[in-house]
């Protein structure tokens, strides 16, 4: 056990270096840098900016320069916004981005766990019919039109709540609701397919046989082995609404992690890109570790050796 | 004395959507007090239907369609399904096919077990109860109760989970168990240790056992009468002794061509019975063997035959059995030995 985890942790330092270098190289082949720009500078003084940031030096040791900053938990200076660090950034928009998707992934799991086990419940009734109805429009309809049209409604029609900004409960309802869409309708679906396969298997028919009730059979003995799957895509759910949505955050004018990100992609602003991205791919390979330590406290047939 | 079981004319359908399949289309069979009742037949002769039926464990596409099912007097198809609650596992209880699937994976074996007591005796505390279950797998020979109370069904072999399946199943003492297939996927020497145990446990409690199966040697180690089932319907219904030793239905013929004997001459080959089970969306509306029988006449496939009474305790289903059916090509008018005749007649 001791060892697998060792292992596993020595992979996911391997796979951060690799997603690095990656991200460092696909960067620095784009057209541009950081200090490019529509005003016109002369070019002694993007050569003194390029040297202050070492950006003249070359592309190897540029980049075994940043990863030693990162060894010492340093993410570098931000090139656009003088006197501010990525560091700061990351610090100041995630606990932001992670609030919002913390709420988003409780009411997903309140709105999809149930819907689903309705739908499989019900299979082939009205009932199921509807649940698959909606959740078939969160899966194909896209966060931006379902934010705008929410906005449209409750904001602008009925004035029940503001458009953006989330300083108080109000505000987090609507982006809430157009960030966790697709969540809820993709985990009711998976949800309900997975409690239907499980209610099939030989070991349900034990349990009917033994005289349980319904109830008892669905929570008692087909739920636990239907969650499997949920939570196998819980993790990487999770790593997505947590570290932001660009397009709702943008929507809603929320100052998170999201936005960041892309703006720092088109200003070139290399740090904050490498920054943001081995955050992202950090959280992501952390919730995918804790979700395979559940599996093992869920199901005794996984053992890691 | 009043048979335990009774089961009169009962029809059960599959409404699918190629149309409704008449899978059980009119069985009657009784099953006495401490009897083995064999049920006998292949894939989709309505067998384990059946058996279904008696516990309406069938999947919600399912109907009875008609027929009674009486246990101890009471006819189980008008039950409601908090009484149907009350006899499965504590009166009826079932022992399934598939040992490595018929147990939930992610519940230790001892407490799916004390789930079945527990849900049929509220008045018992756990200790009670725990003390029931080791009791139970002690007398079903599970080695060391105590230690593998908490193991997982992962952790035993198959033998060893049909082991606890029949623990399971006799928790409450039932008056009736119904075995589907319970070796089928078992090799032999476990089968054998299996049909042992069943034998014990009959002898022990007096417990009646309906055993379902296609393999008739399995039949010939433990039940006290067979019935054969084709088609969905009751094809012979005799004694143990009489199936084997005095056949009165071609089909039954059949099966027995098809079972290896240890003396057996090398160099024969097994009979396998030619064709396959007919297509019950549209059942036939005549015998519904006569396409594969080799005895088949004009009649066969134009009507249904009666159960004809051919001895005390032996019914079957032929219209060779008739007194107007001719000699020629009838393999139950020369003295008994039918089976060899079958046999020759297809060299």
């Amino acid at each position: 056990m001791v060892r697998y985890f060792a292992k596993r942790i020595a992979t996911m330092v391997i796979a951060l270096f690799l997603i690095a270098l990656l991200t460092f190289v696909i960067m620095h082949s784009i057209p541009g840098g950081p200090f490019t720009s529509d005003r016109k500078v002369s070019p002694e003084v993007e050569a003194a900016l390029n040297a202050k940031y070492n950006l003249d030096a070359p592309l190897a040791e540029q980049f075994f320069d940043y990863i030693g900053g990162l060894l010492h938990g340093d993410f570098g200076p931000s090139y656009k916004y003088p006197g501010k660090s990525v560091n700061d950034f990351i610090y100041n928009g995630f606990p932001v981005s992670a609030k919002l998707g913390g709420i988003t992934i409780v009411f997903v799991l309140l709105a999809a766990i149930p819907m689903g086990v309705v739908a499989a419940v019900k299979n082939g009734k009205w009932v199921d019919m509807a649940v698959m109805a909606v959740a078939t429009i969160g899966v194909t309809i896209p966060s931006f039109i379902i934010a705008s049209l929410l906005i449209y409604v409750f904001s602008f029609r009925l004035n029940l709540l503001p458009t953006y900004g989330i300083d108080t409960w109000k505000g987090y309802i609507l982006p809430v609701i157009a960030l966790g869409g697709y969540s809820i309708s993709y985990m009711a679906r998976l949800m309900r397919s997975s409690l239907l396969e499980v209610m099939g298997q030989d070991y349900i028919r034990t349990a009917r046989a033994k005289g349980l009730s319904e109830v008892k059979v669905v929570f008692g003995h087909a739920m636990r082995n239907a969650l499997i799957p949920v939570i196998t895509v819980l993790g990487p759910t999770i790593a997505n609404l947590m570290t932001g949505s660009f397009v709702i955050e943008k929507i809603f004018a929320i100052p998170g992690l999201g936005g960041y990100l892309v703006n720092s992609v088109s200003q070139r602003d290399y740090t904050t890109i490498m920054g943001v991205t081995i955050f992202y791919a950090t959280f992501l390979m952390v919730m995918i570790f804790v979700v395979d330590i559940f599996y093992c406290l869920i199901d005794p047939r996984i053992k890691y050796e | 004395m009043e048979p335990i079981l009774k089961i009169e004319n009962l029809k059960t359908s599959f409404m699918t959507s190629n149309g409704e399949v008449q899978a059980v289309r009119g069985v009657s069979f009784t099953v006495e007090k401490g009897e083995i009742v064999g049920l006998v037949g292949e894939s989709g002769s309505g067998k384990s239907v059946t058996s279904m039926s008696i516990l309406k464990l069938l999947a919600d596409t399912a109907r009875i369609k008609e027929g009674k099912i009486l246990f101890e007097g009471e006819d189980l198809t008008q039950y409601s399904r908090a009484q149907m609650r009350k006899i499965r596992g504590g009166k009826i209880s079932m022992i399934f096919q598939d040992p490595m699937s018929s147990l939930n994976p992610l519940i230790p074996v001892g407490k799916q077990v004390a789930e079945m007591i527990r849900e049929h005796h509220r008045e018992k505390s756990k200790e009670e109860i725990k003390k029931e279950v080791l009791e139970l797998f002690a007398r079903v020979r599970i080695p060391e109760p105590e230690k593998r109370y908490r193991s997982f069904p992962h952790e035993f072999s198959g033998g060893m989970r049909q082991r606890v399946m029949i623990a399971m199943a006799l928790a409450n003492r039932p008056d009736l168990l119904i075995a589907d297939e319970p070796t089928t996927a078992l090799d032999v020497t476990i089968q054998d240790q299996i049909l042992k145990q069943l034998r014990e446990l009959k002898k022990e409690y007096g417990t009646s056992i309906i055993f379902i199966t296609h393999d008739l040697g399995v039949v010939a180690e433990l039940c006290d009468r067979v019935v054969v089932l084709y088609g969905g319907l009751v094809m012979e219904e005799a004694t143990i002794y009489d199936i084997f030793e005095n056949p009165k239905h071609p089909y039954t013929l059949g099966l027995l061509a098809s079972i290896p004997a240890l003396d057996q001459d090398k160099s024969r080959r097994l009979k396998p019975i030619p064709g396959s089970p007919p297509d019950m969306t549209k059942p036939p509306q005549g015998c519904p063997f006569a396409p594969r029988c080799p005895y088949a006449r004009v009649v066969c496939g134009r009507e249904l035959p009666e159960m004809t009474e051919v001895a005390e305790d032996h019914r079957s289903r032929c219209w060779l059995l008739s007194p107007d059916a001719p000699d020629e090509n009838n393999p139950f008018r020369k003295n008994g030995r039918a089976g060899e005749e079958r046999r020759e007649s297809h060299e």
